[in-house]
């Protein structure tokens, strides 16, 4: 490791935002039919978007790998595309979106059912459609939920190790986080450097943690 | 005066909402005591809640019928509705509030029948000065006392140009005495926009004020119905 602190931290941050720019929109849209729709099958989809939470990371990578694998559908197809994406930052970034993502939908689905559904409907009295509903009412009103969970989904991408480590390889220079810069130094038995890089990753998980703390606590609109 | 016309079963637990009438009229009273199901009616006109059967056409516009598997979406069938608990958006000033119906040319797709006719189209000076609220515009909703939120309510239901208005017990979170300060604006509504509605309440005093005829609910059904001028 002979990449500076501040290029692996700024690394990392890079690949936490785009992460959370990934898992966000996607989160949303689930934390919207968990919070508002009933389906058949509902609670084995709700399972499913949680179980990265309590699955070993290193399993989650490696179920990653095996779906990205050249002998896979979405391997060829991403082949077929020119697309490379283990072993690469790409990687980094997927192994982070799918661990933050059920912490996102959480957190937004929480807002979500925050949010009074009598100004739904009386928006959709007004003549607003589902879509404009969501838009202008649903949306403004769980804003602050919404920008906690991407402060908590960044913040939670950061320490990502495990996926990431089995997917894209810690690679010094190309795709080490971190996390991973952190286990390959104290495994180098270079604890000087390791704790240099801890103290700027508490840093960063402090001050993500701290802001989605204040963020929520703020005296609500409604 | 418009005709409406409706025939609704609801059952919900173990209450059912059986009620019917077709008549014009320029204000339908509904009057019951609470839990007699006049909220559930109104969510029905409005298409909050489907019955189990039955139809809703106001004027010549049919906006359900269980039988012929038509249920226009709540945000198609043009009614202006007014809760109970007015429901202001909280994120949104007041103007902000009154103006989230108002139809606007990009709002409305072309293909959209909801284009207000001219004499429904109520611009938002007109709608202020009527309700005596054009002071508030600029207020945020918390902002507002009881009076003043109800009138806001109404205003905001005007501003999307509804063929019908329904009131859900306007004057209830109003005390005794404002109740005599709102009932007018309600009243010039009437006289001056003709915009038809159905009032719910559980106040006799009012429906003689308001309402030409009313529907008396029972634990669901209609006991009585009234013409009152």
């Amino acid at each position: 490791m002979e990449q500076g602190v501040l290029s692996i931290a700024a690394f990392t941050a890079l690949m936490g935002v785009l992460s959370t720019l990934v898992a966000l929109p996607l989160g949303i849209g689930a934390a919207f039919l968990l919070a508002r729709r009933s389906f058949a099958g509902k609670p084995v989809v709700e399972t499913l978007m949680a179980l990265p939470l309590v699955l070993p990371p290193v399993a989650t990578g490696f179920l990653l790998l095996q779906l990205l694998a050249l002998d896979s559908a979405v391997g060829r197809a991403l082949d077929a595309a020119g697309i490379e994406v283990v072993f690469t930052w790409k990687a980094v970034v997927l192994a982070m979106a799918v661990m933050n993502f059920p912490l996102i939908v959480l957190t937004v689905r929480a807002g979500f059912e925050q949010v009074d559904v009598r100004y739904e409907r009386v928006a959709a009295t007004l003549g607003a459609g589902p879509f404009r509903v969501f838009l202008t009412i649903t949306l403004p009103l769980a804003a602050r939920s919404i920008v906690a969970a991407a402060i908590l989904g960044f913040a939670r991408a950061l320490g990502e190790f495990g996926a990431t480590i089995v997917v894209a390889g810690g690679i010094p220079g190309q795709t080490q986080t971190l996390a991973v810069a952190i286990f390959n130094l104290t495994e180098a038995g270079r604890e000087a450097d390791a704790n240099r890089l801890l103290l700027v990753s508490m840093a960063l998980a402090f001050g993500a943690m701290l802001l989605a703390n204040l963020i929520q606590r703020r005296k609500p609109v409604a | 005066m418009i005709r409406l016309d409706f025939a609704v079963t609801l059952r919900q637990g173990v209450f059912t909402l059986e009620v019917a009438d077709a008549a014009s009229v320029e204000v339908l009273g509904v009057f019951g005591p609470s839990g007699s199901g006049k909220t559930s009616l109104l969510e029905v006109i409005a298409g909050l809640r489907t019955p189990d059967t039955g139809h809703v056409r106001v004027a010549d516009r049919l906006l359900l019928s269980t039988e012929q598997r038509v249920n226009v979406p709540p945000h198609h069938r043009q009614v202006g509705y007014v809760p109970q608990d007015v429901a202001l958006f909280p994120h949104l000033d007041v103007r902000g509030n009154l103006l989230y119906g108002a139809p606007s040319r990009s709002r409305i797709p072309l293909h959209d029948s909801r284009l207000p006719s001219p004499d429904s189209r109520h611009d938002l000076e007109q709608i202020c000065t009527m309700l005596e609220i054009a002071h508030l515009v600029d207020r945020r909703v918390a902002d507002l006392s009881g009076g003043e939120r109800q009138r806001v309510a109404i205003g905001r239901a005007l501003m999307s140009a509804p063929r019908i208005l329904l009131l859900d017990e306007p004057l209830t979170a109003v005390d005794r005495s404002r109740k005599d300060r709102i009932l007018p604006y309600l009243l010039r509504i009437r006289r001056e926009l003709h915009v038809p509605m159905v009032y719910v309440t559980h106040d006799w005093r009012e429906m003689h004020a308001i309402a030409d005829r009313v529907l008396v609910l029972e634990a669901g059904r209609v006991g009585e119905v009234r013409s009152e001028k």
